[in-house]
């Protein structure tokens, strides 16, 4: 079947799909988006985390035909032209990444997460991100990034003096 | 494979009558596991999504009218004071980006005995609106379930919505698993005490081939609270009706050993969440008599 939906912006069109697969696949493979990690297939990692009509979703559990005419944004179009986002800059700058596998689905996740709470607790932070497992970093990082993230963009701009 | 996408309701039970075979997708967070590991594969995919009816809710005489495709994270912005077991229990499930995706209709669609909606449903008293190009139907939670994953539906039919009674008193949930997202249930309770016909409601999950209500117990203490004038004094509750509500929860069960524990921790398990259960909805029952 064909699938026409919009990513990051784009109006995306793609023949040729199969019914049974997942909008993870359709990006990975026919699409040529590869930052969407392909892991568990079952909702369990969090590593395909990917925006659907401005939520985030697991795409290995939204059906293809699921996303037509739909709103889809991955962690490929969270950089701007010139420079990263600020939670990608927060998330290197605090050594949060270390193999990687898990870090698009974590910026997605944290990009919602400030997205609505700005600031958010510690709390608020483990419980947004519950959903995404990193086996390499322990989390400790991670929380740092949040955190450095959040701070960084809740300073006015040109770098404030709180 | 065959995807259909239905806008109308008609339309979708005209599909699921020509196809009874059809499996029905709505967040699918079970229906693209089945698919992905190659355990399912339908000759036709259903797609329910762009049905705008089943995104509703409404209340009539109290009681919600929740529709099939209403998500677990709005179960939990929209409805936690009408409907506080079942929201209780939508927290407990998955991660954020499962709620935003999943629903209770889903629950009970795939009606595995570790469903985390069971246990709330059934202890809040609850009725399940299906319907088929034959007509509609409601059938009361207590008979929905007829074995593991199997459930009274009809080939040809598809659930509307679910029908859960308004709060009367306080209700509570409890799950056990081996961190607080992400988890199957290792075992599951659900209460809700209803001062308004002085009975309780019990759900338990995990812990029987389907989820169930723990009838001895709600028995024991509906009659305790009654004959004691609980209902009224709303004084401390005896430590042992409390224990002995633990120990008739636990006797309704009937659970297997499995990779996720044992059938006597599973066994031990409920006596304890259903003694806290108790003891946190009677406190909010005290301290609701305080504020009023």
């Amino acid at each position: 079947m064909r699938l026409t939906c919009t990513v990051n912006g784009t109006e995306q069109h793609v023949d040729d799909v199969w019914e049974g697969e997942s909008l993870l696949y359709v990006l990975r493979e026919r699409m040529g988006l590869p930052g969407s990690k392909n892991a568990c297939e079952q909702g369990e990692c969090g590593s395909c985390t990917v925006y659907l009509d401005g939520l985030p979703v697991c795409a290995c559990l939204v059906a293809a035909g699921q996303a037509e005419g739909r709103q889809i944004g991955t962690v490929e179009g969270l950089a701007g032209p010139e420079a990263l986002h600020p939670v990608q800059q927060a998330f290197l700058d605090a050594g949060a990444v270390q193999c990687g596998f898990c870090t698009p689905g974590l910026l997605v996740a944290t990009h919602d997460l400030i997205a609505r709470h700005g600031r958010p607790s510690d709390a608020e932070t483990r419980e947004a991100l519950a959903g995404n497992l990193c086996r390499c970093t322990g989390y400790e990082k991670i929380l740092d990034a949040v955190r450095l993230a959040a701070d960084r963009m809740a300073e006015p701009a040109a770098g404030g003096d709180r | 494979m065959d995807f259909l996408q239905p806008v109308t309701w008609a339309e979708a039970l005209e599909a699921k009558a020509a196809h009874p075979d059809a499996v029905p997708i709505a967040g699918g967070t079970d229906v693209m596991v089945g698919l992905n590991f190659g355990h399912l594969r339908p000759a036709l995919l259903l797609d329910l999504t762009r049905i705008a009816d089943l995104r509703d809710w409404q209340v009539a005489d109290g009681a919600v009218r929740l529709g099939a495709g209403v998500s677990y994270a709005r179960v939990i912005s929209e409805l936690g004071d009408r409907l506080p077991g079942l929201a209780m229990a939508s927290r407990t499930i998955g991660s954020p980006q499962i709620r935003n995706r999943g629903t209770v209709a889903g629950n009970l669609a795939t009606a595995s005995p570790a469903g985390d909606a069971h246990p709330a449903l059934l202890a809040a008293g609850s009725e399940v609106e299906v319907a088929s190009a034959r007509g509609t139907r409601r059938i009361p939670i207590d008979d929905f379930y007829t074995g593991v994953k199997r459930t009274a539906m009809d080939d040809d039919e598809l659930i509307a919505a679910v029908h859960v009674a308004p709060p009367s008193g306080p209700q509570q949930y409890s799950k056990i698993g081996t961190r607080n997202a992400m988890v199957i249930a290792v075992a599951a309770f659900g209460l809700a005490l209803h001062p308004d016909r002085r009975a309780v409601g019990t759900g338990i999950g995990s812990a029987a081939p389907t989820p169930r209500r723990a009838p001895a117990a709600e028995e024991f203490l509906a009659g305790e609270l009654d004959s004691s004038g609980l209902w009224e004094s709303r004084a401390e509750l005896p430590e042992a009706t409390i224990a002995r509500f633990g120990e008739l929860v636990a006797a309704a069960a009937a659970p297997i050993d499995d990779v996720r524990g044992s059938a006597p921790y599973r066994v031990h398990a409920l006596s304890v969440m259903a003694r806290r259960a108790l003891s946190w909805a009677w406190a909010d029952y005290r301290s609701a008599n305080q504020e009023a």
